[in-house]
């Protein structure tokens, strides 16, 4: 199952890397999503990952009873899932702003907009 | 007050300030009552904290109480402590130069509330001792940051913002791959506990190239060679206050946490990463003042000479002995207070005359000497003019380049020192000093008591460095019980690992199956 994880991860940073690196800044912020999305996974891998019980504690005792899945990770992912939500969020709306001033989301016009400055 | 509310306090008066700014959201006013108020607090707080741990050694608080290898620890050293009292200080000098620079517009769309924000972000990448916690005040703080850079919403800011945004949230992935990665090789994410973990992990190869990847991703947030090219393209867009704050703190947070990612967490193959640092301190060094060399407007200078400037930290680190270190935690203190400093000259010489452009600045000598008078004393001190607190910085990491042997970097250091002075010549000469065009005469620009006003933040920066300047004796010090504890990294550990509370419950666990292999054993 983690060799399965690592190649879907994999894949995810490898498409996310193609997409970062084209020009629209639509599609580098996907590239982003992706890549975002692909290290969950990694973190939910590298957490490693057993069918077993949830990782509760019965009233009165210090430890689970058995052996239980990893919380920790799950812990992490969802504090990652949260952020990365809100960069997301804060993203478009930065792009759409963009769009509107410039009449083009794609990079190489805005850098020649700056450049215009000089 | 105890040491656990003390501990916190960097944290919680921002806070209850950006809560507070959010319910005055229309009164202006007391929202700079407010943050100036913030801002002494937080400094006056982490002075308390200064001595607390003069006194009594590194302290460690637990949050929410569990016991240290499992819940998220604030740990404060000297290196944590020194870097709180010098982003309060800008954070006070700051507040008060907002006071006129910021306008009514970016005030009510809760420029106050973000900038408190920020500073929540900034203070808990120092105080935590926690590696996903890090992680978390670095978002804290990139967030905040996004929407300071863009307040005010004028083309060029959203321009310069968008290179900014995406390289940084680049950055932050990175980041947190490096930190599941660590955390699957060692079971644990207190940073104290991975120091021991990561020289037992078997494959040191692999925890190398964890390290690479905390390498560029702090890289990034620091403008280090080669992934400086966002900071010249965006920190001359905001508005003065934003970027003199920028400026002098945030990549300065990059900084600190390679500082201690590379002294406590990585150090099994110091002759490959911290040679590879090496490399990447010369080359930003030259690329960021060379690349100033062909800049004409007043803060792109400046902004090339914060991606120099790092270099110089960054070597204190690589060369990786107690006095190159020192050398580098004065470096941070000299250059952040100096930095900003400048930056706010820059927004006092574009109240003046309007632009920032070298060329439509020149002859400001003639009508304000003081503004003059008050750029020297930064600028001087960032090219390293004796007796400024930038010579001695240079002549501490200097002797430490020559004690290791390490003569080109040296070379380097101080070539990249000539030209900075040449840079700032520059802007004295194209900005200061008369030109030979006739259009000086209608340039007097009256100084409104708002400009007054700015002249006090920028006073007081400059009375500071010429301070740690002729009185570098109490910094030395810190910098160096910093350097100490960052060398030898035991003392770190075992406050932490030590820590009461952890006593408590430090019996030999049953393995959660999912914590990989590693039970800790005391």
């Amino acid at each position: 199952m983690e060799t399965l994880l690592a190649l879907v991860t994999g894949a995810m940073v490898a498409i996310s890397v193609y997409l970062l690196l084209q020009r629209d800044l639509v599609r580098k912020i996907i590239g982003v999503v992706i890549l975002s999305n692909g290290i969950h996974l990694l973190i939910f891998a590298v957490g490693r990952m057993t069918r077993a019980a949830s990782p509760l504690i019965p009233s009165g005792e210090k430890y689970p009873p058995e052996v239980v899945a990893n919380p920790l990770s799950q812990a992490l992912i969802l504090t990652a899932i949260v952020i990365g939500f809100g960069l997301l969020a804060f993203s478009l709306v930065l792009i759409y702003r963009l769009h509107e001033s410039y009449q083009s989301a794609d990079a190489d016009v805005l850098i020649e907009a700056t450049l215009g400055d000089e | 007050m105890s040491a656990h509310l003390l501990l916190i306090l960097p944290l919680i008066i921002p806070f209850v300030a950006a809560v507070a700014a959010l319910l005055f959201a229309r009164w202006p006013t007391v929202q700079k009552g407010i943050n100036i108020a913030s801002m002494g607090g937080i400094l006056a707080a982490s002075l308390g904290l200064l001595s607390r741990i003069t006194e009594q050694g590194i302290q460690v608080t637990t949050i929410g109480d569990w016991p240290v290898p499992f819940g998220i620890v604030f740990v404060v050293d000297h290196l944590s402590v020194v870097m709180l009292i010098v982003s309060a200080i800008i954070g006070v000098a700051v507040a008060v130069y907002a006071v006129p620079d910021v306008d009514d517009a970016r005030v009510r769309f809760g420029f106050y509330p973000f900038f408190n924000l920020l500073m929540i972000g900034i203070n808990g990448a120092f105080l935590t001792g926690d590696l996903f916690n890090l992680y978390v005040w670095f978002e804290v703080m990139l967030i905040s940051s996004f929407v300071l850079i863009v307040l005010g919403n004028t083309d060029e800011q959203l321009a310069g913002a968008v290179k900014y945004v995406v390289i940084n949230l680049v950055s932050s992935l990175l980041f947190l791959s490096g930190v599941g990665l660590v955390y699957g090789m060692t079971g644990t994410l207190n940073m104290a506990e991975l120091s021991l973990a990561l020289s037992e992990v078997g494959q040191p190869g692999l925890v190398t190239v964890v390290a690479m990847l905390f390498l560029i991703s702090f890289g990034i947030k620091a403008a280090l060679f080669p992934l400086f090219f966002w900071l010249p393209a965006s920190y001359h867009t905001p508005p003065a206050s934003v970027s003199a704050f920028f400026a002098g703190l945030l990549t300065k947070v990059g900084v600190y946490a390679l500082f201690r990612v590379f002294t406590l967490l990585f150090t099994q193959d110091v002759g490959y990463t911290h040679t590879l640092l090496l490399w990447g301190a010369g080359l930003t060094m030259v690329t960021g003042v060379l690349g100033a060399a062909v800049q004409n407007d007043f803060r792109r200078v400046l902004s090339f000479h914060i991606v120099s400037q790092i270099g110089y930290m960054i070597m204190g680190l690589a060369l990786y002995t107690p006095l190159a270190i020192l050398g580098g935690v004065f470096y941070i203190v000299h250059h952040i207070i100096v930095k900003a400093n400048l930056f706010l000259v820059s927004g006092v010489a574009k109240r003046l005359r309007g632009s920032f452009r070298l060329k439509s600045l020149q002859g400001l000598y003639a009508y304000h000497p003081w503004l003059a008078t008050l750029f020297i004393i930064p600028a001087f001190s960032l090219a390293g003019f004796p007796p400024l607190s930038g010579f001695w910085a240079k002549l501490i990491l200097t002797i430490a380049g020559i004690e290791t042997g390490a003569y080109w970097i040296v070379a380097v250091a101080v070539a990249v020192g000539l030209f900075t002075m040449f840079s700032m010549t520059k802007i004295w000469v194209k900005a200061f000093l008369p030109g030979g065009g006739g259009e000086m005469a209608d340039a007097v620009s009256s100084m409104g008591l708002g400009t007054r006003v700015m002249y006090v933040p920028i006073a007081g920066l400059a009375a500071l460095t010429i301070m740690i300047s002729v009185f570098a004796g109490p910094v030395y010090d810190l910098a160096e019980r910093s350097a100490d504890e960052l060398y030898n990294s035991s003392e770190y550990v075992e406050a932490v690992l030590n820590h009461e509370e952890s006593a408590a419950d430090a019996g030999p666990r049953p393995g959660v199956d999912g914590r990989p292999g590693r039970v800790h054993a005391r």
